[in-house]
């Protein structure tokens, strides 16, 4: 690629005038955008493809070997069982932008968890004003490991490093020495245990696609007014289709009767947390690509002494970060308190940051910073999610699944690696 | 060319002092619009710390700063863009994961309430490439990462003008590039002057200084060793300032009088 700049008034009279290009002022055609994404992927830049590939394999794999695994009430579980790490793993996405790390998401979810169940259990509190504190604990927790981070200039490394472990002790404490608090607020249950209506559920995604084409739909009328690039009708079809034709058949699924004794108890409908990541989706992926305080993640991320020049306050996006990293770990952790019913000290422990960190690496965010998207950690989630669901019905131990969730992180992690050298040497 | 123009930017016997090390001594630089001024000097002799303090990197120590006649001081980077004067550093400063419109626009986004604007910043980051004549990229949308060098730099420069600024600081903008990208830069940077724009180019380059240069300023062991009209001088009376800071009848007093 060299830059030809078009002959000047007065320097080189005779040199060759190129047409002026006119792509920047019509709708680009389909078939270009392929290209162009095709290009995009050999250059290094994989996006999502891997976790969706993943993902296919992985469900095509499992359903073969476990014809179980494609039931509909194994679909919910799956669902129930990696939402808390996707919270997690969105709120580490903002982190990783910047190229930081946060171990200590995990422990930090726990210790929201905790104090979540005392207040609910111990002292009363409505559920709203226990949410409430967990996710101010969250804030607070964002706002030291930030700090740290940023104004005193310790290694994200190392900070969270500490606080994992002080994290896990700081839940114990809470917890009296490990004895464990039962949840028994309705809502908190509710979260991770109960299911919308059927009705509600078509309802809700009737809005939802509605919603997205109408803000697709929008922004290319705009700019076709305004004489810019706008996408061809073709892409928005499709975008807009494949989101109500994926959604339509999860919700489908979701709406059947998975209960193994109908007359006990009658169990269909969308998970509850599904619209509650849903939301978390919507929300963070607003703040990312339609914000400037989100363009100023990826720019720390990209390049600190050029977002420094640019007027860029480095060190508050560094301890915003950690502040969103940590408040929705503290969702994250509400999820997990809801799932199990009660906190204990190992709520958020053992393996929830790992999975989280893999989720948000498999699903495309890059370890290096500069590179990620909230959806990022919904497709990765899901990924581990089957990896664990698959393998737990598949009968193996949890050391096997411990180690096969860690090779897979570590292929992510090298793809991730090996896509940005592509990228360097282009 | 207007040879008459009066300076848009004085500088009146500028000292400036990194704890017990003088780099400027009584500097003095005009700064004239619609004219490139090309800033040279040996390594150590003080052009990166002048252009610093001109764009309120480096606050000056002594002596007058004047914008259009006026004094100012400039404390930072932003008083330096309030006024107009904007630089451009070798290092660049873009984000390689961002394109072309949001490295142009970083920092100083448009938003229309709380979302960014991203169509009137396209329209205005293609109004300023095509006032440039820049046609090199085949869409603004793309990353920074995807471009060539002479592209960078392209995209570094119209970042710099896009905000109607009065002064350009070019910190060796071709310092890295080939044959054929030195040459579309250099056009790039005479088309900002013949704007109207006043552009201060640092080069270590004496062919870009002479193919492109109104002026030149040499600076020699962090003194102004003497500001002439290009076409008033020679390459090696141009070498000889530098590497002694006088030439005949040009430059400095007594060279070895100066000490550091």
């Amino acid at each position: 690629m060299t830059a030809d700049l078009a002959p000047g008034k007065s320097e080189r009279p005779n040199g060759p005038r190129r047409p002026r290009k006119n792509a920047t002022h019509s709708s680009t055609s389909l078939r270009s955008i392929a290209r162009a994404y095709v290009g995009r992927v050999r250059g290094g830049e994989l996006g999502a493809l891997p976790a969706v590939l993943g993902l296919i394999v992985l469900c095509a794999f499992f359903s073969v070997l476990r014809p179980v695994f494609l039931s509909d009430l194994n679909f919910a579980n799956l669902l129930t069982q990696g939402a808390g790490s996707i919270a997690i793993a969105m709120g580490l996405v903002f982190v990783l932008l910047l190229g930081e790390i946060d171990l200590s998401a995990g422990y930090a979810s726990g210790v929201c968890a905790a104090v979540l169940a005392i207040l609910l259990t111990d002292h009363g509190w409505p559920w709203y004003g226990a949410v409430g504190a967990a996710i101010l604990t969250g804030t607070v927790i964002g706002l030291l490991l930030g700090g740290l981070v940023a104004k005193v200039g310790i290694p994200s490394f190392v900070v969270t490093l500490a606080a994992f472990l002080g994290f896990q002790g700081i839940v114990l404490m809470l917890l009296k020495e490990g004895t464990n608090i039962s949840i028994q607020d309705d809502t908190i249950l509710a979260v991770a245990n109960n299911n919308l209506s059927p009705a509600l559920g078509w309802v809700l995604l009737a809005l939802s696609v509605a919603g997205y084409a109408a803000i697709q739909l929008r922004r290319n009328r705009n700019r076709a007014r305004r004489g810019l690039t706008t996408a061809p009708p073709a892409l928005l079809a499709i975008r807009i289709g494949s989101l109500a034709v994926l959604g339509a058949a999860a919700v489908q699924v979701l709406n059947q009767e998975r209960s193994r004794n109908i007359i006990v108890d009658s169990l269909k409908g969308v998970p509850i947390v599904v619209p509650v990541i849903v939301v978390l989706l919507v929300v963070s992926t607003f703040v990312l690509q339609r914000t400037s305080f989100g363009l100023h993640f990826y720019a720390v991320g990209g390049n600190a002494e050029a977002a420094r020049r640019a007027g860029i306050n480095v060190a508050g996006i560094r301890i915003a970060a950690f502040v969103i990293c940590s408040s929705l770990a503290a969702v994250g952790g509400i999820i997990a308190a809801s799932r199990g019913n009660s906190v204990d000290p190992n709520t958020g422990g053992s393996n929830v940051l790992l999975l989280a960190v893999g989720a948000a690496v498999i699903g495309g965010t890059s370890l290096f910073g500069g590179r990620g998207r909230a959806v990022d950690a919904v497709l990765g989630g899901m990924v581990v999610a089957v990896i664990q669901n698959g393998m737990g019905l598949m009968g193996y131990s949890s050391g096997v699944k411990y180690a096969v969730t860690g090779s897979v992180l570590l292929v992510a992690a090298g793809v991730d690696a090996l896509s940005r050298r592509r990228s360097a040497l282009r | 060319m207007t040879a008459t123009a009066t300076p848009i930017v004085q500088l009146r016997g500028i000292d400036k002092s990194f704890g017990p090390v003088q780099v400027l001594h009584d500097v003095s630089f005009d700064i004239r619009p619609g004219e490139v001024t090309a800033l040279v000097g040996d390594n150590g002799a003080g052009k990166s710390t002048l252009v610093k303090c001109i764009g309120g990197i480096h606050p000056i120590d002594g002596g007058a700063y004047l914008f259009e006649d006026e004094q100012v001081h400039v404390h930072s980077p932003r008083d330096a863009a309030a006024l107009g004067v904007e630089i451009v550093y070798q290092d660049l400063a873009l984000c390689d994961n961002l394109d072309i419109v949001q490295n142009m626009f970083l920092g100083r986004e448009k938003r229309r309430g709380l979302v960014l604007d991203d169509a009137t910043m396209e329209e205005m980051a293609a109004k300023t490439l095509d006032g440039l004549s820049v046609r090199t990229v085949t869409s603004i949308r793309q990353q920074v990462a995807s471009l060539s060098g002479g592209q960078r730099q392209t995209v570094a420069i119209a970042k710099a003008v896009l905000w109607n600024s009065k002064v350009v600081i070019l910190d060796e903008p071709t310092a890295a590039l080939g044959v054929a990208q030195t040459a579309q830069v250099l056009e790039l940077v005479r088309r900002l002057a013949d704007n109207g724009i006043a552009v201060v180019l640092i080069s270590h380059n004496m062919n870009d200084v002479f193919a492109v240069s109104d002026r030149i300023a040499a600076l020699y062991l962090g003194r102004m060793a003497a500001q002439v009209k290009a076409s008033d001088v020679t390459y090696s009376q141009v070498v000889e300032l530098i590497t002694s800071g006088r030439s005949g009848d040009l430059g400095l007093a007594t060279a070895n009088g100066v000490t550091l």
